[in-house]
């Protein structure tokens, strides 16, 4: 019998890249009106799926946790992991959380992990490789050394067996196989799989999954370590880039590779 | 008193033009000193002097390269306390921002990524969502940590060399406990390119190539440029996963981007739309890639590419 696995899967709900996006009020922070799943979560979620499946999924007694920490609108992004297939859904929210750095994020989500193994150990914190709205790819590493657990991060495949995983990381220069015990933290990348979309079953099996709403009280963090006054970076001005104007198009009559020299030439790029 | 630390990783023979880049703006902010992991040759130890680092801090274990990041973030911290900086820099790749993020939580400091420029009060300036804003922020607590990116500033030696002291710092014995181990390491074939994050000049191919990239290496070959690719040419195996530009793959900003078949829709516009000069070459005149070139081409890209090429040659001699 293979061991049972409860994996918590971090997802976030970010403004669809499809638009423009932009920033407002008096912290720059994101407007999130347009918000979908960031597509990056999908690969730890289905990542998280293929392992439970591989051990009997949740008849088993096997979990894989959607943990989304945002104001109301991020509990779009639970209810789509559960449509997914995620077995149940946990929503931090609490207005002092508006504005947090990547480092009082990481404290808040480590103190809602740790409030979730309360019981029984989590084996598996799973992330994507990078939020699509902030990019920083900080809190998966703030997070295993506020943890104080292994971090494996930017996996491209992931194995799981007896405690112990096994992945491995592609880098432009070399690859690389590592090795931890668990708990870990582990980000993946797009390349370690092909994430599956919800079916009809999985919309419906969704409305009977339940999501549990956190408070900052839940998990014993002041409001002062969190949001604008707990961050320990402040964004201090936001200025919209103008956007890029078209030049010179031309269709090519034969001779546009020349064209295109005399351009560089021009530019001073050759 | 250095009061700049800059982080550089087991440079091999000679610096890297990132880490010049990093002791030049260290210059800007203060007195720079590094933290240097692995083998210190003598070479990029006069090199550290001409940029003017007053010391160099090694780490009392040779063993941080068998662990991923935390070992790493661990002796970094070390030589933050130890020599009292009040700043820290590090390379914008991924490893330097993991980092970057757990020296943060071992600090207590607030880190700031994809930083461009560092004003002498602290104040970062970046892009953010994709090139579309560009802001300033402010740490705000008593260590500040920054990864720079490539390209930010033209390296520029000291007016005086230094000669730095080298001082070894005790890695803490916890720094391993936790971390994951690389058990295994297999060395990719180099192109003999210019890195794709760092290169001055990329070209770039799309779905229009066909599966054949032929005629984007050659030009890049001729430019002295580095390959790019969108996803639709990466997802379709034609090239490797590491030319991925975009917003999955890698945020360019060379002074050069010359696009060939990308149609250029939002998910590659994301990785490339804060270069400079943005050439397309493109069959489809509707394609929104010609909507932020600077010079387009309508035309097919298997006879535009191998003129410019040849031309390319013709003039260089």
């Amino acid at each position: 019998m293979e061991e049972t696995l409860k994996i918590i899967v971090l997802v976030k709900h970010v403004p669809d890249a499809q638009f423009d996006r932009h920033l407002s009020g008096e912290g720059h922070t994101t407007d999130r009106d347009e918000s979908i799943l960031s597509e990056l979560d999908e690969y730890p979620l289905e990542a998280a799926l293929q392992l439970i499946e591989a051990r009997g999924g949740s008849k088993a007694g096997n979990k894989v946790i959607a943990l989304s920490m945002g104001p109301a609108g991020a509990v779009n992004a639970i209810k789509k992991s559960l449509q997914i297939g995620a077995t149940e859904g946990v929503h931090l929210t609490d207005d002092a959380l508006a504005g947090s750095d990547a480092a009082a994020t990481s404290l808040a989500l480590a103190a809602a992990i740790r409030h979730l193994g309360a019981d029984g150990p989590v084996d598996l914190v799973l992330t994507g490789m990078a939020s699509t709205d902030g990019e920083t790819s900080l809190v998966p590493a703030q997070l295993a050394e506020r943890l104080g657990l292994p971090q494996v991060t930017f996996a491209s495949s992931l194995d799981v067996d007896g405690g112990r995983i096994t992945a491995r990381r592609d880098a432009d220069t070399h690859s690389e196989t590592v090795e931890a015990s668990l708990p870990a933290v582990v980000s993946v990348t797009d390349q370690i799989n092909e994430p599956r979309y919800p079916n009809f079953k999985g919309i419906i099996a969704a409305k009977r999954k339940s999501i549990t709403t956190l408070s900052l009280a839940d998990i014993g963090i002041d409001p002062s370590q969190v949001g604008h006054a707990g961050s320990w970076t402040t964004v201090t001005s936001a200025e919209e880039r103008p956007p890029r104007t078209a030049g010179t198009i031309i269709t090519d009559e034969g001779d546009a590779g020349i064209k295109l020299v005399d351009f560089l030439a021009a530019q001073k790029l050759l | 008193m250095p009061n700049v630390l800059v982080f550089i990783d087991t440079p091999g023979q000679v610096l890297k033009k990132t880490s010049l880049e990093l002791l030049t703006t260290a210059r800007s902010l203060g007195e720079p000193a590094v933290a240097f992991n692995g083998e210190l040759h003598d070479d990029v130890a006069v090199t550290m002097g001409a940029y003017g680092a007053a010391a160099v801090y090694r780490p009392s274990t040779q063993d941080l390269d068998d662990y991923l990041v935390a070992a790493k973030a661990a002796f970094v911290a070390a030589a933050v306390d130890k020599s009292g900086a009040t700043s820290v820099l590090l390379e914008n790749s991924p490893e330097g921002k993991e980092i970057a993020a757990r020296l943060g939580i071992r600090l207590s400091a607030g880190v700031i990524t994809d930083v461009v420029a560092v004003d002498a009060d602290g104040t970062a300036h970046k892009s953010v969502l994709a090139g579309s804003y560009a802001t300033a922020a402010k740490v705000n607590t008593p260590v500040s940590v920054f990864t720079v990116k490539a390209n930010s500033v033209t390296p520029e030696p000291a007016l005086a060399p230094s000669s730095p002291e080298i001082v070894t710092v005790d890695v803490p014995a916890d720094a391993a406990a936790t971390a994951a181990r690389i058990t295994a390491r297999e060395q990719k074939v180099a192109s003999g390119r210019p890195d794709l994050t760092d290169a001055r000049i990329v070209v770039a191919g799309g779905r229009g190539l066909d599966g054949d990239f032929t005629p984007v290496e050659e030009l890049a070959d001729a430019l002295g440029a580095a390959v790019g690719a969108s996803r639709a040419a990466t997802d379709a195996g034609w090239i490797s996963h590491d030319a991925q530009v975009g917003q999955t793959g890698k945020v360019v900003s060379p002074q050069l981007y010359i696009s060939a078949g990308i149609s250029g829709a939002i998910q590659q516009k994301a990785g490339m739309q804060t270069a400079k000069v943005i050439v397309a070459v493109n069959k489809d005149a509707e394609s929104p890639v010609f909507e932020i070139a600077d010079f387009g081409i309508v035309g097919d890209l298997f006879k535009v590419l191998p003129q410019a090429t040849e031309e390319i040659k013709k003039r260089k001699g």
